[in-house]
């Protein structure tokens, strides 16, 4: 087993000061060793600048092993997985369950309860989706539905103020389709979770509880035993958005009592176009199917089909077997990066120190306003700001000028920016690959947003 | 930079016309859903005359500039006017550098211009000039709402 910190998704009172076995932050040695496997760092934007990539919270860039392992699946195995018995059919099926086991041992699952998606939108919309089909199978008497999926009237569906538009969306559209009740858990002015609202909110009517891992804006580590805790005592599952936790720190996902977990391979160093659901067996085989059709099937006859247990319930037609196999290699490279396959510690230690080194320069620019918990003990890999006066995009436009590429506007999560009163902020977000250097670069950029625009 | 010129700088720390202003005969709030740019128009007719335009704007320096612009630019002319302007902005604003503007129609607005090259900041220039005519398309209706189809941005 990779390191993985058992008090990691305690409460926001453990303070854990250094990672997993004391990992330390990459040295300038290591770091520029990274940064050599990515072929697109060393290029230049705009007038001949150095690009300073600090946008990995809305993808990653892909190490060199990724492009290459997906080129050698097109040149030497590509088939279509799970169909045919063809000497390649049986290279690509092979090389697609071997992708699923390798991801599955990243985060600490077993392969079978890891389901490939498009991304985690799709993943989460899946879940979504398996409550509405249990709801209407039950109403309609046309199949089996498991209880923990049927939403009664009354029934309430929890979310958090701070999440991605991509786990608040897909359970708005689930109460418009079965008349549930949407509520939410409020956020605090330094940015936690409000958890004193807690068992006001979660009744013995709430169904399920859809919350983030790490807040893309706000950074924030949620403690997400506790509420995995708090929604099971009223009988509801928990569904986690595990987008910005499983890229930057090590997640074990069957420890953290979560039920559901949904993540995208484009931002851990993988391909676009594929994503992950992970989510305990017995969980995901009372879960309704989501699309349907080829692959997903056990017999079909005119009268209807039933359907092959998980995780290819889930996967309806032929998938996306290069981009899986890049994925494969992303894991791999990621675990890679700390000696005996701990990389993710090294990860977490290094990013926590440039968001350190990030918010102290922040701290000493009074225009600055940084939304978010003031320490980084309970800080994922973003870093989100407003400059006094300067809209955010007038301010990634300068920094773009200098050939820094940071994130401007509500980042996908509208009714938080609307909490803070801002309609859209700046954000720094860090891979492996970044350095003290460029942390540097965006706060001597910002002194010229400032000369700009003041 | 070519994008932030020395007008649009002045523009967005001084907008003319800025606020909103009784009486009017259509209100209409445009949103850019990829930033979270917010204007609030009103137009204010004199039969075909454009009398005043009021707004106010919740963005960028770049779609407070524009507001400002449009304003310099419709206040006491005619509908067609107006409706002309805004197409001749439209087109320089979406050309991709290739349209530097006349400033004959345009005047202070060519300062505009660079804004084509930046695909990611075309909207946030054209946000206040599709409220524009949408309010107006809503004025000519008496305040229900147009059936003139724009193409600019939704209405939330
Ligand atoms: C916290 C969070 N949730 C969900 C998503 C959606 O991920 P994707 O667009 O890859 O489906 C993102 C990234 O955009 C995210 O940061």
């Amino acid at each position: 087993m990779r390191g993985y910190r058992a008090g990691m998704t305690l409460s926001s009172t453990s303070a854990p000061a250094l990672p997993a076995g004391g990992a330390q932050p990459f040295t300038d040695a290591e770091v520029a060793a990274v940064r050599a496997e990515f072929p697109i760092l060393a290029r230049t934007v705009r007038a001949g600048r150095p690009l300073v990539y600090l946008d990995s919270g809305a993808t990653s860039q892909k190490p060199r092993a990724v492009l290459d392992a997906e080129r050698a699946f097109y040149e030497r195995h590509n088939a279509a997985v799970h169909r045919g018995a063809h000497q390649l059919a049986e290279e690509a099926t092979d090389a697609y369950e071997a992708a699923r086991a390798a991801v599955a041992a990243f985060v600490g699952a077993a392969a079978d309860e890891l389901v490939f998606t498009k991304n985690a939108t799709e993943g989460l919309n899946l879940v979504a989706h398996a409550f509405s089909s249990a709801t209407a199978y039950r109403r309609l008497g046309t199949a089996e539905a498991d209880d923990r999926f049927v939403l009664r009237p009354g029934d309430e569906v929890v979310v958090t103020e701070m999440e991605h538009h991509a786990n608040l969306v897909p359970w708005q559209e689930l109460c418009r389709r079965t008349g549930a009740t949407l509520r939410w858990l409020g956020v605090t002015d330094d940015g936690h979770l409000d958890l004193a609202d807690l068992d006001r909110v979660l009744t013995p009517r709430t169904r399920v509880l859809a919350v983030t891992h790490v807040s893309n804006v706000l950074g924030t580590i949620t403690p997400v035993a506790e509420l995995a805790a708090a929604a099971h005592r009223v009988g509801a599952l928990l569904v986690l958005d595990a987008c910005q936790s499983v890229p930057h720190l090590p997640v074990h996902l069957p420890g953290l009592g979560v039920d559901l977990a949904a993540f995208s391979g484009h931002k851990m160093l993988g391909p676009s176009g594929v994503g992950l659901l992970w989510g305990r067996a017995e969980v995901l085989d009372a879960m309704p199917a989501f699309l349907t059709g080829g692959s997903m099937i056990e017999t079909v006859r005119m009268e209807g089909s039933t359907y092959a247990p998980a995780p290819q319930k889930f996967e309806a037609g032929v998938p996306m077997a290069a981009q899986a196999v890049g994925l494969h290699a992303a894991v791999d490279h990621l675990s890679a990066l700390g000696e005996g396959g701990t990389g993710m510690a090294r990860v977490e230690a290094h990013e926590r120190a440039l968001v350190a080194r990030l918010l102290a320069g922040l701290a000493e620019l009074p225009w600055v306003r940084v939304l978010g918990p003031a320490g980084t003990a309970e800080r994922g890999a973003v870093v989100s700001f407003v400059v006094e006066d300067v809209h955010a995009h007038d301010v990634g436009q300068v920094l773009d000028d200098d050939g820094i590429a940071v994130r401007v506007g509500h980042h996908c999560a509208w009714p938080l920016h609307r909490r803070f009163g801002v309609a859209a902020t700046t954000r720094v977000s860090f891979g492996p690959y970044n350095t003290t250097g460029e942390v540097d670069a965006v706060l001597a950029g910002l002194h010229r947003v400032r000369a700009v625009f003041a | 930079m070519d994008l932030y010129a020395e007008l649009i700088l002045e523009h967005a720390k001084r907008p003319q016309g800025a606020g909103l202003r009784e009486p009017f005969d259509a209100e209409v709030h445009h949103v850019n859903p990829t930033c979270g740019d917010e204007v609030t128009l009103r137009v204010d007719l004199d039969g075909d005359t454009v009398r005043d335009v009021s707004y106010d704007a919740l963005g960028c320096s770049i779609s407070r500039a524009s507001a400002s612009v449009l304003h310099g630019l419709v206040v006491g002319r005619e509908v067609p006017t107006g409706l002309a302007v805004q197409a001749a902005m439209r087109t320089m604003l979406t050309s991709r550098g290739t349209d530097a503007g006349d400033e004959d129609v345009l005047g202070d607005g060519i300062a505009l211009a660079g804004v084509s090259r930046y695909p990611a900041r075309v909207k946030c220039a054209l946000l206040p000039w599709m409220a524009f005519t949408d309010a107006l398309g809503r004025s000519a209706a008496s305040g229900t709402p147009s059936d003139v189809d724009y193409g600019g941005p939704t209405i939330r």
